[in-house]
């Protein structure tokens, strides 16, 4: 097979590399394969390699995947497979993306759980058949692998735009009824670089290895914000 | 008004012009196909049209919609696909929205008043 991968920083070019197929072969075996036996000095990053830590996301063929899980025959155009950082985020080298950016947006986004009980209060009771349950479950499994982020148009006119990724997660501690951040994360996730800049085109949503929908949290976003806005509680 | 405010209003009046926008469309290519049947000269209009108040109040509304909606959109195209800065996008997209307000009711004015 003759893999394509980008070798360089932002500026760059890609280097080739004959690498043998093998049954079950991932992407990220792939890339493995080739600093393991052809180019010792290719940077890339993975760590759990069963689709759990997110760190291993790169744009294979033009599409950003997570390489771990993601098999050469479902991606490979015949035998021919491009292997590039992830889009939307500074190369730092080869294959590795500089992720600060993308969770700062996280923190940006009041991000972070923020509770108001003590440890002498008993335990909150959430039900889970309750909507706000099952609104919060819906994006709770993010791992942050940043596919939708790279996969955003949205990000890349609008650098400052807090992405995909980010207002999930808001979305899900709005729903989270024992979270007190209330309308300080309604603020910081309203405005031109939050939910309202989202056109709706949905590649993250598409895209998400863990079939998250971000496009529905952010629509989520917006209404409440809206009613909010309208009732002057903004 | 910050930002965050302003952007989520804008949404939701944007929003709400859309139904009104999504409704009025509907009426009016009723309109269309139906006037198309019985002749489209100029006489045949305006016969219609002159002191059709309803016809006014209608078309009146229509443009409302569009005036809420249209600079909404256009702004954000400004900022996103022109470059320019969000204030000056606002700015434009507010007189194209007053150009659109002054055509229509001029229009408005000549088929049911003039």
């Amino acid at each position: 097979m003759r893999v394509s991968i980008w070798r360089g920083r932002q500026q760059g070019g890609f280097s080739h590399y004959d690498v043998p197929r093998q049954a079950s072969q991932t992407v990220l075996d792939v890339v493995t394969h080739v600093q393991r036996h052809l180019e010792p000095s290719l940077a890339y990053r993975f760590a759990c390699r069963v689709g759990m830590c997110g760190s291993c996301a790169m744009t294979v063929n033009g599409v950003a995947r997570w390489t771990c899980r993601t098999h050469v025959a479902e991606v490979a155009e015949g035998d021919r497979l491009e292997i590039a950082p992830l889009s939307n985020l500074p190369v730092v080298k080869d294959l590795v993306t500089d992720m600060r950016g993308f969770f700062d947006k996280w923190a940006r986004a009041k991000g972070r759980f923020e509770g108001s009980a003590t440890r002498h209060e008993d335990f909150a009771r959430v039900e889970p058949g309750s909507q706000q349950r099952q609104l919060a479950d819906a994006g709770i499994e993010c791992i942050g692998c940043a596919v939708c982020y790279a996969s955003c148009d949205v990000v890349t006119w609008r650098p400052d735009f807090l992405g995909p990724a980010a207002l999930n997660r808001a979305w899900t501690l709005v729903n989270d009824v024992r979270d007190s951040a209330g309308v300080e994360r309604l603020r910081a996730v309203a405005g031109d670089a939050g939910c309202h800049s989202c056109h709706t085109q949905g590649s993250c949503t598409t895209r998400c290895p863990k079939h998250i929908a971000p496009t529905a949290a952010i629509a989520g976003l917006k209404r409440i914000t809206a009613r909010a806005a309208v009732r002057g509680e903004l | 008004m910050n930002d965050a405010t302003q952007q989520a209003r804008a949404w939701y009046w944007q929003r709400i012009s859309a139904m009104v926008l999504a409704l009025c469309v509907v009426v009016h290519l009723i309109t269309i196909v139906y006037a198309v049947r019985s002749g489209l000269s100029a006489e045949a209009l305006l016969g219609r049209t002159r002191g059709n108040l309803p016809f006014a109040v209608f078309y009146v509304l229509f443009l409302l919609a569009c005036v809420m909606h249209v600079p909404i959109g256009l702004a954000r195209i400004g900022e996103e696909w022109l470059g320019m800065a969000a204030s000056t996008a606002g700015f434009a997209a507010r007189m194209f929205a007053l150009l659109l307000l002054l055509l229509g009711l001029t229009a408005v004015y000549a088929v049911v008043l003039a």
